[in-house]
């Protein structure tokens, strides 16, 4: 593979120092855990305990749903305290069916089968065991991991990408895992070689972990099918797709998948998951978290229990500090802000963000569009964001949609290039929910014609049949007409 | 519902800002601005004052009617950067009204009527410019030879008061024609330019500005130096100024190599005119220039290559402004039909197949 360019990006300050030597620590299992039915791409995990119910830690808590779905499993041991709605960790702060677990503090294992060489398993039943630990991408996709090694194996992918690009600035979850448990690392990526069939893995790190880098080539030696490669800091150097065209100069086939290219990317933290659930029989029920930012008193790494709390999290790094005027989870560029600190930390939870002011820089509204071109130039997808945007505001929603709003991944390098701060994701999120309303519209009035045309079908038939009936009536009685001629007013 | 209502993601900017990007610009042409003043003393520091302040002024009546905010328009320098690239484009000693209409017209039709910043169609400056030559050829096409301030030629500041506001009429003895003028009128006396030219013009001078032609004509290598600094500082990309010159070169080039007696060389045409400024300075202007890479080379080839017909066959020495504007009406075009390739696309927008490559598997 010779080295190739991924297009446009950005490179905003990486911020890393604050947590990148910090070791990663054990967070203490907080009284209570929440837990989201729903943490994944595709349908929530069905309940299967009930409140008041005993679980140890690794119990499976709820099934997954269907095939594109993940199961949830107790991160510790305690007593399922509630069912209901708990505030999701999503910027409506709408409340969402969540699992409430109280910990009895003794964080008793369930008892666990010593598990299987791997290796010598089929590739298929590796796989379903991925799926059965819960574990999704843990890069903030959210996917099951499951669905993707089996769409993977069955289009003969050749290449395993595991990406530990970390390009989100703050983010440092990633280099930590990768510098302290690279060995796990490497097993991981060996099972997910099997599960998949294929020939070979190449790591992607960033080229300002240098650490890291040595770790994983140290780690990875023992394999010859496995290669660490230092890509360019810049973001989004770490997206699926950029990953992808740096590494073959291949792009993925608008409305087709990343397998196409014959390669799979798959998340380091993921590749630690399998390693964890295919050797040691634990399902994913724990994450490292990078909590950081100005307003952060000790920034730190932390192995954080699924459903603990981003308050219990800050709180451990010394809380808090008055200055913070945005909290968020994930990184600046895509995460999330969060309503309130009592929102759960996820799967796909990498990083808890407190931001002071001077970090956010300076807040100016948004300046005429000068057409400077710089989201163009910056856009990795090669979309004309000013443009996109421009159709937003006229609300003409064809035109956004020829302009493929839909290729758009919300990476936000456009809105930071803007030297006038056009709120451009603020438009194409605008013109998302408009067209998918527009959709929910139509399928509604298609639904709305389908039994208007059933009824006037139903009208008619019965039109017909009493015409018929009426026409009958009156044959007979023209027959009798001679008899009564004046008791026709019935009809 | 409104767009407002969605998270504003990012969390981070940069740092840039519509005003740092214009201070920059007008930082790059500040050495070439003085130069040019010291070369032609008072009056060229007088016109360039009337031209920035009609533009100001312009622009606070325009934020004015159109109800902004007049502070935060002025702010972000555009006015100031037109102004000062109408000055720096026209005859330092010409009368104040040249550079007071100019000015106002530039800001007042070029931009306001379009709605302001970022609205208009057509690079202001360069409007005015073409208005003003349209209307005033006389004024517009005096030049003189340089009168370095301090030396004995220079007119004190009372005489230049007297040239830029008083009733001053060019004499003999002040002006003369820019080189680019000078070839055009002994072509069209039928004199080779072998005869012609040597005598009046020398590269090497022309290089370090002892020329006459407006402010912005003379130091060349001052302005060239100014742009590579935005280009380095990323206030400008490469594709409008490369496309431009190497346009102007090639084309120079090959039809002097053609015919030396009719077309004049091409380092000529390189460090000449204002070719140097409006490569970096005015046809990057970001409003008016296409918004993809592709389209601003389209653009940049487009400007190079008017500059040069204007130049050689068109009815003015100087073909800047024209080109400039011309390729500012095309420039809606472009970016209709010079977009970028998208992503797993095709140049014409169908889902990209994968080809299959050798040194895969
Ligand atoms: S970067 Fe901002 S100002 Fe420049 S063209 Fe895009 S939206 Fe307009
Ligand atoms: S958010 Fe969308 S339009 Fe903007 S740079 Fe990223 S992919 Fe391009």
């Amino acid at each position: 593979m010779s080295r190739h360019v991924f297009w446009g990006g950005v490179h905003p300050p990486g911020q890393k120092h604050l947590s990148a030597e910090r070791p990663i620590e054990l967070l203490p299992i907080p009284a209570r855990l929440y837990l989201p039915l729903q943490q994944h791409a595709g349908g929530p995990a069905l309940p299967v305990v009930t409140v008041g119910q005993r679980v140890s830690k690794g119990e499976l808590l709820a099934k997954a749903q269907s095939a594109t779905s993940a199961p949830l499993h107790a991160p510790t041991s305690g007593t399922i305290a509630a069912i209901g709605e708990f505030t999701a960790p999503h910027p409506s702060g709408l409340p969402m069916a969540t699992i409430t677990l109280e910990a009895d503090g003794a964080d008793q294992w369930i008892e666990r089968e010593p598990s299987p060489d791997p290796f010598d398993l089929e590739p298929a039943e590796v796989a379903r065991r991925v799926g059965a630990a819960g574990i999704v991408g843990m890069g903030g996709a959210n996917f099951p991991s499951a669905v993707k090694l089996d769409k993977a194996r069955q289009a003969k992918v050749h290449t395993l990408v595991i990406n530990g690009a970390e390009c989100e600035p703050y983010m440092s979850c990633d280099d930590r895992l990768m510098r302290e448990r690279a060995a796990e690392i490497a097993d991981g990526v060996a099972i997910m070689l099997h599960a998949v069939q294929a020939a070979r893995a190449v790591i992607a790190i960033e080229d300002n972990k240098p650490e890291a880098l040595q770790t994983m080539r140290d780690a990875c030696r023992v394999d010859e099918r496995m290669e660490v490669r230092s890509l360019p800091s810049r973001y989004p150097a770490g997206s699926a797709k950029q990953l992808i065209q740096w590494l073959t100069g291949l792009e993925t086939p608008a409305g087709g998948r990343g397998t196409d290219t014959g390669l799979l990317v798959h998340n380091v933290g993921t590749a630690y998951a399998v390693h964890r659930a295919l050797r040691y029989g634990q399902p994913l029920i724990s994450r490292i978290v990078t909590v950081s930012g100005g307003a952060v008193a000790e920034p730190r790494n932390l192995e954080a229990p699924i459903g603990a709390l981003a308050a219990d999290l800050l709180a451990y790094c010394g809380g808090v500090d008055t200055d913070c005027t945005r909290l968020l989870m994930g990184g600046p560029m895509m995460g999330q802000p969060l309503p309130c600190a009592e929102t759960p930390v996820v799967k796909g939870t990498n990083g808890i963000l407190a931001l002071t002011a001077a970090e956010l820089g300076e807040q100016r509204s948004p300046e005429p569009c000068i057409r400077c071109g710089r989201c163009v130039e910056a856009c990795p997808m090669g979309l004309l964001p000013v443009e996109m945007a421009n159709s937003a505001r006229q609300e003409d929603w064809s035109g956004i949609q020829a302009l493929k709003l839909n290729d758009c991944m919300a990476c936000g390098s456009c809105a930071y290039a803007c030297p006038s701060r056009i709120p451009l994701l603020q438009y194409f999120a605008f013109a998302r929910s408009q067209l998918a309303e527009q959709r929910r519209q139509e399928s509604k009035a298609q639904h709305i014609r389908q039994l208007m045309e059933q009824r006037q079908a139903r009208f008619a038939r019965e039109e017909r049949v009493k015409a018929e009936a009426a026409a009958q009536r009156r044959a007979a009685k023209q027959s009798r007409v001679v008899v009564t001629a004046d008791d026709d007013d019935d009809d | 519902m409104n767009p407002a209502t969605f998270a504003n993601i990012p969390h981070a900017h940069s740092q840039d800002s519509v005003p740092k990007l214009m201070g920059r610009v007008l930082l790059a042409l500040l050495p070439a601005t003085l130069y040019g003043v010291v070369l032609f003393g008072w009056p060229a520091f007088n016109l360039l004052a009337v031209t920035v302040l009609a533009c100001l002024l312009g622009e606070a009546v325009c934020l004015w009617l159109a109800g902004r905010s007049v502070r935060l328009g002025m702010l972000d320098g555009s006015a100031l950067l037109t102004g000062m690239l109408l000055a720096l484009s026209l005859p330092p000693w010409a009368p104040w009204w040249i550079g007071a209409i100019g000015g106002a017209f530039a800001i007042v039709v070029g931009k306001g009527v379009f709605g302001g910043t970022g609205q208009n169609v057509f690079n202001p400056a360069m409007l005015a410019r073409v208005m003003l030559l349209v209307s005033f050829p006389v004024q517009m096409t005096t030049w003189l030879d340089p009168h370095p301030w301090l030396s004995g030629s220079a007119p004190s500041f009372l005489e230049g008061l007297q040239v830029t506001f008083g009733h001053w009429a060019a004499t003999d003895g002040v002006t003369g024609p820019t080189i680019l003028g000078h070839i055009r009128t002994e072509l069209g006396m039928n004199h080779a330019l072998s005869q012609s030219v040597p005598g009046h013009y020398q590269s090497a001078l022309a290089a370090v500005g002892w020329t006459g032609g407006s402010l912005g004509e003379t130091a060349e290598i001052l302005i060239l130096l100014g742009g590579l600094w935005l280009l380095w500082r990323r206030a400008i990309t490469w594709q409008i100024p490369v496309a431009m010159l190497v346009t102007v070169l090639l084309l120079a080039s090959g039809f002097h190599w053609a015919n030396p007696e009719r077309f004049a060389d091409p380092l000529l045409h390189l460090l000449s005119g204002s070719l140097m400024l409006g490569a970096f300075f005015i046809a990057t202007d970001p409003v008016t220039s296409p918004l993809a890479p592709v389209g601003q080379i389209v653009f940049g080839i487009g400007c190079g290559a008017l500059v040069y017909i204007i130049r050689t066959w068109g009815g003015y020495p100087e073909g800047i402004a024209f080109a400039v504007v011309l390729m500012n009406a095309a420039t809606p075009l472009i970016d209709h039909y010079f977009r970028p390739r998208i992503y797993g696309r095709t140049w014409r927008g169908e889902s990209r197949p994968i080809e299959k490559k050798s040194d895969e598997n």
